[in-house]
């Protein structure tokens, strides 16, 4: 390059970086890159939320594909997914295990699933957040994709829409069931 | 006049006390409530240096020893938990960061994926300091010739 167009140098190197800002943000600062993907889920063991018979822990959901939600009826975004949750239900799609996150009191979980209807196979109570950490949950709504050989494999931030579902969640769930 | 402090002692006690009120500032911020506290001093006083250099995942930008947030505080509770059950300080880290990746980490370790970020500034200075040397060698060159 010809020393002549040296005075140029600075300004591609401020387009450079123009573009990369441009692109870096755009990124949502608060979806972060989970720890977990392709690891096993780790061991918890939640106790049952009133009314209910049995808890939620992680040897649960070995042997299949199925979908673990963090949820609590504090959260606006979990009440727009819900309704989605109780149509994967009522078509039988894929099983969905519930993690109750830090409800204020011991009744307003169980009140808000009787009221909305409840999509989860079984659901955990998680006051202290065992639950939330145990995936690394950094806000609800949250949803962990688990193979069948307990292996978190994907982890979708905010509500399940049906959009979303159908173009990238629903493949996830084929892919994983194709595994042997 | 005489009795009166001279303006630049007055500035210099007014620094002095700055200075120590922002010295204060940090370790009056913290949020841990009292019922969370260890009986143990020694064990408190480790679960306070360890939560000091863990992130908020929800607030980002203060660590879990600063934040209200609901998640900090049972952040704290597990890391005063652990203590508790004879974890050492770095397996207490380390089962934090198994959950939430080297961001929740206030100084991100040094290793490939963040050798940009150690070095990266250095860097940029030396390069910049590089141009200089070079530019004024060659100004000083060009004078002498031009001099001559």
């Amino acid at each position: 390059m010809s020393r002549r167009f040296l005075f140029l140098l600075p300004l591609v190197l401020i387009a450079a970086l123009g573009i990369g800002f441009w692109f870096g943000l755009q990124r949502d600062p608060q979806a972060l890159p989970s720890a977990l993907i392709n690891k096993p889920v780790p061991e918890f063991s939640l106790a049952a939320i009133e009314g209910s018979a049995r808890g939620f822990r992680r040897d649960d959901l070995l042997g299949k594909v199925s979908l673990v939600n963090i949820f609590g009826s504090w959260c606006l975004a979990c009440r727009i997914e819900h309704p989605f949750l109780m149509e994967l239900k009522a078509n039988g799609v894929v099983p969905v295990y519930g993690i109750n996150w830090r409800e204020p009191d011991r009744q307003a979980g169980p009140e808000w699933l009787d009221k909305f209807g409840n999509p989860y196979r079984l659901v955990g109570d998680d006051p202290r957040s065992e639950g939330a950490i145990a995936f690394g949950v950094t806000g609800a709504p949250e949803t962990f994709f688990v193979d069948r050989k307990g292996i978190i494999r994907y982890k979708h931030a905010g509500p399940i829409t049906r959009d979303i579902w159908e173009s990238k969640l629903w493949p996830i769930v084929q892919r994983l069931r194709a595994e042997s | 006049m005489a009795d009166r402090p001279a303006p630049a002692r007055r500035i210099l006690v007014l620094l002095t006390v700055l200075a120590g009120l922002a010295g204060l500032a940090p370790d009056s911020a913290h949020a841990v409530l009292p019922e969370e506290v260890l009986a143990d001093p020694a064990h408190e006083a480790r679960a306070r240096a360890i939560s000091r250099e863990l992130r908020c995942v929800v607030c980002q930008n203060q660590s879990i020893d600063d934040s209200d947030a609901d998640l900090a505080r049972d952040l704290r509770v597990l890391v005063r938990q652990r203590i508790v059950e004879g974890d050492s300080d770095d397996e207490v880290i380390a089962y934090v960061v198994s959950r939430y990746g080297d961001f929740v980490l206030l100084r991100p370790p040094v290793k490939g994926a963040t050798l940009v970020l150690w070095i990266g500034p250095v860097a940029i200075v030396l390069i910049g300091l590089l141009a200089l040397i070079s530019y004024f060698r060659r100004a000083g060159r060009e004078a002498e010739s031009a001099g001559r």
